[in-house]
């Protein structure tokens, strides 16, 4: 594997660097987006049950027929790396609009009594009160989002565009292990040091649930 | 881009490899085989650790870890070392299963009342007893919560074992890709989103089936 | 209630897709024609999705570097139909390609009959290429489509050609990539050319690991494997000729964007196809798939030991 990789440095970081790039930048734009909506399902209840279903079904789509259509929906490239991003932005809006609605839905209507009563408004409300006592679920959810994405990118390898899952094709045609045990590990240990740093941030933002 | 390809009745005929129902029965199979070993192995160890406590940073932590498995890569590293087949794609899709399960079997067991198992036990119940008929009850909505998941999880992922030459749904992308027919590729993904909301609704009867009323608080 | 809702629900979300589908109207690869996406002056080189067409990319890229030219590298796309269809939308600039298998391609019908040498293929080529896309200089090295068996099942069936294939097919399982069940040169040209029809396709790879696998452990009995493949000859496999022809020249040559073509890029080009033979591709190509070695290390001693 160290000959592998001596010989394959550059294409293995130029994988690597694409990868981020896609699994990333499409867990940023998820969380922005679902923050609003999961907003909504708890503002007007009778959107929380479609806002669930709706979320499973797009969630059920397979990556590789979405990586597949969104050319035909947005006109893009067929190898363009949006479209991987496009996908994998709805996949984290579906997993997070729930979470961010299930978050804000927990907590304690005490609290939101109380802080009301200190003369907080609706907005300022939810961005001061609701929003971070609702963070660790909704962190939660940022995680697994980010944990997923980092692992779906390689589907996109089917189509000419994956990241690390270019290392899992090229072994799999050779039936060559190192580029695939390699993809392999640093998709995985990539998933960790994200994890690892939604879970510093975390602690940063949430102090008193260290009390 | 049209649904002919989804409407053609010469891709319903049950006899003709390559249709519909040939690919969906396939999948469902791949789906079904993952879910059972999944839960064979999930099941009892995210008891135990829940259960006893003991090891609970193994089940949060397999979870994440079991996560960030890519499937694909996994798949194609199976079939690397054992050939063509069933095996490799049911071990790759199974590391899929095991982690939700695995974690909501420990999470549906963590958060149960402690008072209610100590009056369990108060009642003379022996363990075995309490885990059957107290606390695997009481833990079941959380469970199946997980299962569910897993559920659809696999239902979209078993697409991938057509790209290693495998049957199922993927088929239908795959070959529609590698053909330019789109309207293969969209029939495909309307047949599995479609298989995983009528699975959803299936397992979430089964669960009120068997889920006690005196849990799910509908009396 | 909340059945009653997802279901609902679900409707709902599958006419919005369906009717988003429909919007869009026409053929979803035909999207946008504005030209290559790359910056002014980068070439962007693709490659189909098996071990040779990625090593000739690599040399087309090596070989464009080394006269100044800057490259971006998108391999690994696919099969014909999906990387056709990048290349026309802009996605890519450049591909190795193979005479006959893009003619057949491109010709509505197969190739035309009677065409079957380089210079005929090449000439009927050049007349149906897409608009905006042209070929350079084709090489003397060859790669064709076979039918290859296992040296078991030609002694069984005594297979020497595809003729020899038309009593005993019904019996046997034929594995090729997916686009062997619509392409001419796959199964539809077999059935109209020679009269053969498979008891079964199985949709593999394009002559990859699957293919040599399942034929090695007689998953199917038939395999579309390359020419060039190293796996013939270390595992003893039987290649059918073909004495009708439905697998035409295959001579290589680069399929290029009109816009990307400069004098420095086809003289690059043109200077690796002169040098590219069938023994020297194979030899090469062998490095890649039995040695395992680096596609970039071999495509450089490709380039160094010609003089390029």
């Amino acid at each position: 594997m160290i000959t592998y990789l001596s010989n394959n440095g550059d294409t293995v970081l130029a994988a690597l660097r694409q990868h981020i790039w896609l699994a990333l930048v499409p867990v940023l734009l998820g969380f922005v987006i679902a923050l609003p909506i999961g907003w909504l399902g708890v503002r007007f209840p009778w959107l929380y049950h479609p806002l669930v279903n709706v979320a499973g079904v797009l969630y059920s789509i397979p990556s590789l027929a979405l990586f597949v259509f969104l050319p035909v929906l947005l006109g893009t490239k067929i190898l363009s790396p949006l479209n991987i991003v496009v996908a994998l932005t709805i996949y984290t809006v579906a997993l997070l609009a729930r979470t961010v609605a299930d978050g804000l839905r927990a907590v304690d209507p005490l609290i939101v009594q109380a802080a009301s009563a200190m003369g907080y408004r609706r907005f300022k409300r939810l961005t001061d009160v609701e929003l971070p006592v609702a963070l660790p679920v909704i962190l939660a959810g940022l995680r697994s989002a980010t944990v997923a994405n980092i692992s779906l990118v390689s589907v996109g390898a089917l189509i000419g565009v994956g990241g690390l899952g270019q290392l899992f094709t090229r072994g799999f045609q050779l039936f060559y292990l190192e580029p695939i045990f390699v993809g392999i590990i640093l998709s995985v240990l990539l998933a960790a040091a994200a994890d690892g740093i939604i879970v510093l941030i975390q602690r940063a933002l949430t102090p008193w649930t260290r009390a | 881009m049209n649904l002919s390809y989804l409407f053609d009745a010469a891709h319903w005929d049950p006899s003709a490899t390559g249709s519909f129902p040939d690919l969906l029965l396939a999948h469902l199979g791949y789906v079904a085989l993952a879910l059972l070993i999944g839960t064979v192995i999930a099941l009892p160890v995210g008891l135990y650790i829940g259960h006893t406590g003991r090891g609970s940073f193994i089940a949060i932590n397999a979870g994440n870890a079991g996560r960030s498995l890519p499937t694909l890569g996994l798949l194609m590293l199976m079939v690397t070392l054992l050939g063509l087949g069933l095996l490799p794609v049911l071990i790759a899709l199974t590391v899929l299963v095991i982690p939700p399960i695995l974690t909501s079997a420990y999470a549906g067991m963590r958060t149960l009342d402690s008072q209610v198992v100590d009056a369990a036990k108060g009642m003379g119940m022996r363990p075995w007893q309490v885990l059957t008929r107290v606390e695997l009850p009481m833990a079941l909505p959380v469970l199946f919560s997980g299962f569910r998941s897993a559920a659809l999880q696999v239902v979209a992922t078993a697409t991938v074992a057509a790209a290693v030459g495998l049957s199922g749904l993927g088929r239908l992308m795959i070959d529609g890709l590698a053909v330019n027919d789109y309207s293969r590729v969209l029939a495909g993904a309307i047949v599995v989103a479609l298989l995983a909301v009528l699975l959803d609704l299936l397992l979430a009867q089964v669960q009120r089936w068997i889920v006690s009323p005196g849990v799910s608080k509908r009396f | 209630m909340s059945r009653i809702r997802l279901a609902a629900t679900a409707a709902g979300l599958a006419t919005a897709l369906l009717l988003s589908a429909c919007g869009s109207g026409d053929d979803p690869l035909a999207s946008d024609d504005s030209g290559a996406s790359s910056a002014p002056g980068t070439v962007t080189v693709g490659s189909a999705n098996f071990a040779e067409s990625e090593l000739l990319a690599e040399i087309y890229s090596q070989a464009l570097e080394a006269k100044g030219v800057t490259v971006k590298r998108q391999f690994n796309i696919g099969a014909r139909e999906l990387y056709l269809k990048a290349l026309q939308d802009g996605s890519i600039d450049l591909l190795p390609e193979y005479n006959g298998a893009l003619l057949s391609a491109l010709q509505t019908g197969g190739a035309p009959e009677g065409v079957s040498k380089p210079e005929d293929v090449l000439a009927a080529l050049k007349k149906v290429l897409p608009a905006g896309t042209e070929v350079l200089d084709q090489s003397a090295a060859e790669d064709k489509d076979t039918l290859t068996v296992s040296q078991e099942t030609a002694t069984k069936y005594s297979l020497k050609t595809i003729d020899d294939l038309k009593p005993v097919a019904g019996q046997l399982v034929i594995g090729a990539g997916p686009e062997w069940q619509e392409r001419y040169q796959g199964l539809k040209g077999l059935e109209e050319l020679y009269g053969v029809k498979f008891k079964e396709f199985k949709p593999l790879d394009a002559g990859g690991p699957l293919t040599v696998n399942a034929l090695k452990k007689g998953d199917i009995q038939v395999g579309n494997i390359f020419s060039t493949d190293s796996s013939i000859k270390t595992n003893n496999f039987v290649v059918l000729d073909d004495p009708r022809n439905l697998y035409l020249a295959e001579n290589i040559l680069p399929l290029i964007r009109t816009s990307a073509k400069t004098d420095a890029v086809a003289g690059a080009l043109n200077a690796v196809s002169a040098k590219l033979t069938t023994e020297n591709l194979t030899t090469y190509l062998a490095q890649v798939q039995v040695d395992k070695k680096d596609t970039a290390t071999v495509a450089k001693a490709f380039l160094s030991e010609n003089g390029l």
